[in-house]
């Protein structure tokens, strides 16, 4: 799970030079393997492709507090597929109450302005100031402005 | 696990009893002391789940998962600290919650057995979960009506929560059936492990049949189909099969339990007993 700015996943793979090649055994089993549950069969080695259960692809979370708001991007998060997103979702974002409704979508859809066209996409805007209202005098008895 | 259960799940202190309902809808005394054994047992599945889900914490496949698996966990924890509250409320021996979760002694509890097997591997986890889910959703579902007016409002608040339990089983269920042929036969040696204890929750005895009779209890037998129906349903989407097995274990509702009970206890219990009332 990651927070905030928008990270696309790194797509190629990863050099497994952190891996060591032959790792001792372990007993990764839960609560000690005590009686009725075989453990007996159960990998106790580190799994070799330990690295592929992180795969899971990125999801962008949108909740929308209540009726009338629209969704606003809280996050986001691992899962394998829409569905696990949204409950992940749920679970991650909606345990205090913040939200009526849930929107994920996959990270890897959202195209974003590089950070390299800044100056070109928002810098033009900086010297219109006439495109803020500033220079109306609002009359009185407006409200809701 | 917290030194104190209050701690733990204190959004849930709008459902501590204040006094026993069922004095209000004028149940008879001798109900009172199976209503105080009831809700143990009740109380004793969900706490010794809750513990049971919270080993998950910090070691699920993913951490999605860990707070899944703890939500689910601190959902479990609200209805025990409900339920054994009331438990200790209708018994009028003056003990709270946090006595009967932390001073009672393995055969003192009453949980059924199959809450209490080690987590093993997330298939035994997931099927665990799916089979106890479906169980719980069909019980509480029909104790909305109980007569019990407390035992109804728990049980309304609990409805809700399982029925989130099953659908993360049964998603799980689906993927980990139709995944990899690793995930696959996880799943099903998970079940095949998890069968002889499935029958323990739709047992019935005397106890049972008197609250049955008086409208406070819902009678395990006639949830069996039902609940197990849908876990059917689920296995054969998941192209899992339905263990076929004779060996059923039972006995945890008259205290017995399996050799992994008393570690269990003694994780959870220790902190309490070694520092009596202490709290965060």
């Amino acid at each position: 799970m990651t927070t905030g700015e928008i990270a696309p996943e790194p797509t190629g793979q990863q050099p497994s030079g952190g891996q060591s090649t032959v790792e001792e055994p372990h007993d990764y089993t839960a609560a000690g393997g005590h009686g009725a549950v075989p453990t007996t069969g159960v990998p106790s080695e580190r799994d070799p492709q330990g690295a592929a259960r992180r795969d899971w692809p990125l999801w962008e979370i949108f909740v929308r507090a209540r009726r009338g708001l629209s969704h606003v991007h809280v996050g986001s998060l691992h899962a394998p597929d829409a569905e696990m997103a949204l409950r992940n979702a749920r679970d991650l974002y909606t345990r205090r109450q913040e939200g009526v409704s849930i929107w994920v979508l996959p990270a890897e859809q959202i195209t974003a302005s590089s950070p390299d066209e800044k100056d070109a996409f928002f810098d033009p805007a900086a010297d219109k100031i006439y495109r803020h209202p500033t220079f109306y005098s609002v009359p009185d008895g407006v409200r809701h402005l | 696990m917290t030194p104190s259960l209050s701690d733990a799940a204190s959004s849930d202190a709008d459902l501590r009893p204040t006094r026993p309902s069922g004095t209000a809808t004028g149940l008879a005394t001798a109900e009172q002391s199976d209503i105080a054994g009831y809700a143990l047992r009740l109380g004793d599945d969900a706490l010794i789940y809750a513990q049971r889900m919270s080993g998950w914490i910090a070691a699920a496949p993913q951490l999605e998962e860990d707070v899944a698996l703890g939500n689910i966990g601190l959902d479990l924890l609200g209805q025990a600290r409900s339920l054994l509250g009331y438990a200790g409320t209708v018994e009028g021996a003056g003990r709270d919650e946090d006595d009967l979760a932390y001073l009672r002694d393995e055969r003192d509890f009453v949980n059924a057995q199959i809450f209490e097997l080690g987590n093993g591997d997330f298939g035994f986890t997931i099927a665990r979960m799916l089979v106890t889910s479906s169980y719980q959703h069909e019980l509480y579902a029909g104790l909305t009506e109980s007569r019990d007016a407390t035992i109804a409002a728990v049980a309304a608040k609990a409805v809700k929560e399982v029925a989130y339990h099953l659908d993360h089983a049964t998603q799980w269920t689906l993927r980990l059936g139709d995944g990899t042929d690793e995930s696959h036969r996880r799943m099903q040696r998970g079940l095949d492990a998890l069968w002889p204890y499935v029958a323990e929750l739709f047992e019935s005895d005397d106890l049972i049949a008197r609250l049955v009779a008086a409208g406070v209890a819902v009678d395990p037998e006639s949830i069996a189909t039902p609940a197990m129906a849908y876990v059917a349903s689920v296995l054969a989407r998941a192209s899992v099969e339905v263990p076929q097995t004779h060996v059923r274990h039972t006995g945890g509702r008259r205290g017995v339990h399996t050799e992994q009970m008393g570690y269990l206890l003694a994780e959870m219990q220790y902190l309490h007993r070694s520092h009596p009332g202490a709290t965060w």
